[in-house]
């Protein structure tokens, strides 16, 4: 496994080591010989078990969703270009500032997902922006991962790497107020995908939530099979079925404590390029037929992503899935499908921002409605209803 | 490739989702010749064809006794047999609302290399002898791993084997038209508290169903028969509440919710005790998207086989005894037990250390005939 290069102790995390004890999990190395038979019990007796359930329970709450901003930042340059503005920290700030001040955000949003830079800001005024989301009963979030790169062996495919130094900056976040982590992957279809990029992303994910709730974060468990493509929602499922039962695998043999993770799937839909269009309806049975037949119920809540589908688009989905009782909380942790409408009310001038805030609840409800399965997409906006699939897109 | 989608997904379905009925359970009477000749020594009985038939019987013309149940689970031999009028038992059970069920392994064989770990026998010609048993009127199917727990057990080579032995079955009974019952039981013997039959469990079903999804098994056409979460037989005894909460969050933990029901094997429980803690578990507020209820034998026929004792005079007494734990069992799948039927008898512990159903040589001939023509009416 290719893994095994990235496990080495680097400077950093033997600094930590000797700083902080390990948690009660360890063992002295006398009793390793006879430990090697004896595997702990699945994280129950993790210090942080208690909090991740908790967590984990109040971002899955219902009527509430994830508002996820944590585009690196050069793809949040890409945002701001779009409406004319440079790629500055300033700019960054900015914007951020305008979706994190929205008043009464916490009734929509349960988490938001930062990027690093992000985690340490503050408003203009000062105050940090984890203090902002606090007193908004909203839960912070940090993407951990350091993005994607070329799998070498495979069909031309990606996987995802960060485990380096992950359990030190981890805790750090859990120090500045991070309660969640995030990590993304993904899954081609058109490629194969490979049994090895699979597998590959799998494992990724496993030892990325073991190290998460390791350091008291809630890790959001994201492995996107991506919209690109010709297939048929068939396939999707097929694919789908395939990555999640290969994720809960290892998760389960990383001993991470299902109660305390969050799921972020994207839904059972065509490719973008496939002939035919799918019902929300039809979306919903496909999707839900996977969730049923690959998440236990122990995981409690489902943050789906919309991956380009249009606002509107996102929204209705996520509506026909709610439409009777699961055994997970189904919901949403978008980012376009939440920013877009917000980014071109904005436009960069401070004469827009509370107009913009208002587009940014305006979504949040709706999605809110979605997530109880009361949607009606009766009076949205034109703009709500462009699609934003890009071909190849990458993050 | 995504799940089992052939000629028989829907009929499996409904079928999985029938046995799965909430109020309703099943009967394990499947007893291989060698097995229920032990139930018969205890009770002084000969173990002769007539005695089996005769048994079987008794059991399934109760009065009043099939309304609880959903599934009953046969020995190849029991399939063929009729009543002393003539009637065969599958009609018996079809008339009164219950699916027939088939033992399909033939039992277990020892690892080579491990420490008396078991694998199970049974896949050869398994598909045509599925046919043969669904064109006999079964529509459902059960076959037993066996796993247990100690110093070094199970071994990953042990799980690996009776995963993959489960998943095997499963898919050739779907292809099949019968509802695969997947039994990867852990064995209650030892003296381990329940913390590690807990992590042994969850460790065992994540394995068990990723091998059923690695080999395409519709698992909307499938049900589980575990162990529960005990304390091992040597260990202290704890509540029943305790019982069901550790089992039901294990299951939350790894069994999806496409799965329609788990229906518990008894395993050495006394009566009461596996009727209690099903109870127990269906009255506890939390997320259980599967029903559960019960696949038991012993804890369903020991007070019974008592009763009878082989004599025709006592056959109306013995009826009136499995009627009743039947119709406790079918309230403990609604949480609606309230103790108490059967009295001493029901408590009496059914563990025997070390049971087996029947261990072989792996060299030993594979016992009874292997395919049977159907009898004709």
């Amino acid at each position: 496994m290719a893994l095994t290069s990235l496990v080495k102790l680097n400077a950093t995390s033997s600094q930590f080591i000797a700083q902080n004890p390990f948690n009660q999990r360890r063992r002295s190395p006398s009793l390793l010989a006879t430990r090697r038979f004896s595997l702990p019990i699945r994280a129950s007796s993790s210090s942080y078990a208690d909090e991740l359930v908790k967590t984990a329970k109040s971002i899955a709450s219902p009527g509430r969703g994830i508002l996820a901003i944590d585009e690196s930042n050069a793809t949040c340059g890409k945002r701001l270009a779009s409406i004319g503005l440079d790629n500055t920290e300033a700019h960054r700030q900015a914007y951020r500032q305008l979706l994190l001040t929205t008043p009464g955000l916490g009734e929509y949003i349960s988490g938001a997902i930062l990027f690093e830079e992000t985690l340490y800001q503050s408003t203009t005024d000062g105050k940090k922006f984890v203090d902002c989301l606090r007193d908004e009963n909203i839960v912070p979030g940090i993407k951990v991962d350091k993005g994607l790169s070329p799998l070498p062996g495979s069909n031309n495919e990606s996987w995802c790497q960060g485990l380096d130094g992950l359990a030190s900056r981890s805790a750090e976040y859990y120090k500045q107020g991070a309660r969640f982590a995030k990590w993304r992957t993904v899954v081609s279809v058109p490629c194969g995908p490979s049994a090895l990029a699979v597998k590959e992303a799998a494992w990724g994910l496993a030892r990325y939530a073991a190290i998460s709730q390791d350091n008291g974060l809630v890790p959001i468990v994201e492995p996107e099979i991506l919209l690109d493509g010709d297939h048929s929602i068939d396939r999707t499922l097929e694919v789908a079925e395939r990555v999640w039962a290969e994720v809960f695998y290892y998760l389960a043999q990383s001993n991470v404590l299902f109660e305390g993770i969050l799921l972020k799937p994207s839904m059972v839909t065509p490719g973008a390029e496939h002939k035919e269009k799918a019902s929300p309806e039809t979306i919903a049975e496909y999707t839900l037929t996977m969730l049923r037949r690959r998440v236990p119920p122990a995981v409690p809540g489902i943050m789906f992503l919309s991956g380009g589908q249009s606002e509107v688009e996102a929204t209705l989905n996520l509506n026909a899935m709610n439409q009777s009782p699961n055994p997970w909380h189904v919901s949403f942790s978008y980012a376009r499908a939440l920013q877009n409408s917000v980014l071109k009310t904005w436009q960069g001038r401070p004469e827009n921002i509370e107009a913009a805030q208002k587009a940014l609840l305006i979504r949040a409800k709706a999605n809110s409605l979605a997530q109880l399965g009361r949607y009606s997409a009766k009076g949205e906006s034109e703009e709500a209803k462009k699609g934003m699939f890009v071909k190849g897109y990458t993050y | 490739m995504t799940a089992y989608r052939g000629k028989y997904a829907d009929e499996l379905i409904a079928n999985a989702a029938y046995i799965a009925t909430p109020g309703k359970g099943i009967l394990a009477a499947d007893e291989s010749t060698g097995t229920i000749g032990k139930r018969f020594a205890g009770i002084n009985v000969e173990n002769v064809e007539e005695n089996r038939r005769a048994l079987r019987e008794l059991l399934f013309t109760t009065p009043g006794a099939l309304q609880y149940l959903s599934g009953v689970i046969l020995f190849e031999e029991t399939l063929y047999q009729k009543t002393a009028d003539g009637k065969p038992f599958v009609d018996v059970l079809k008339e009164g609302g219950v699916l027939p069920g088939i033992k399909v392994d033939k039992g277990v064989v020892e690892l080579a290399g491990t420490n008396g770990e078991t694998t199970t026998q049974g896949l050869d010609n398994l598909g045509q002898r599925c046919a043969q048993y669904y064109a006999a009127g079964a529509r459902f199917a059960k076959w037993r791993a066996v796993l247990k727990i100690g110093p070094t057990e199970p071994s990953p080579l042990s799980i690996l084997e009776n995963a993959n032995g489960l998943a095997r079955y499963a898919i050739i009974c779907q292809e099949n038209g019968l509802v695969p019952i997947v039994e990867p039981e852990i064995l209650v013997d030892g003296p381990h508290d329940i913390d590690k039959c807990a992590e042994v469990s969850e460790r065992v079903l994540a394995a068990v169903y990723k091998s059923l999804n690695d080999h395409h098994v519709l698992l909307e056409g499938t049900l589980l028969k575990p162990n529960m979460v005990t304390p091992g037989s040597e260990s202290k005894k704890v509540a029943n509440e305790v019982i069901a909460e550790y089992t039901v969050r294990t299951l939350q933990r790894t069994v999806p919710p496409a799965v329609p029901g788990i229906m518990f094997l008894s395993g050495g429980q006394s009566e009461e005790e596996a009727t209690l803690n099903l109870n127990a578990m269906n009255k506890l507020q939390t997320k259980k998207p599967w029903t559960l209820s019960f696949s038991y034998g012993r804890a369903l026929q020991q007070s019974t086989l008592k009763a009878w004792g082989g004599k025709p005079e006592n056959v109306q007494k013995a009826q009136a005894v499995f009627l009743a734990r039947a119709k406790a069992n079918s309230e403990a799948t609604l949480g609606k037990y309230t103790g108490g039927a059967g009295g001493a008898d029901a408590s009496e512990s059914l563990h025997v250390k070390d049971y087996k159903h029947k261990v072989m040589a792996a060299d030993a001939p594979i016992e009874g005939p292997v395919v049977r023509k159907a009898m004709v009416a």
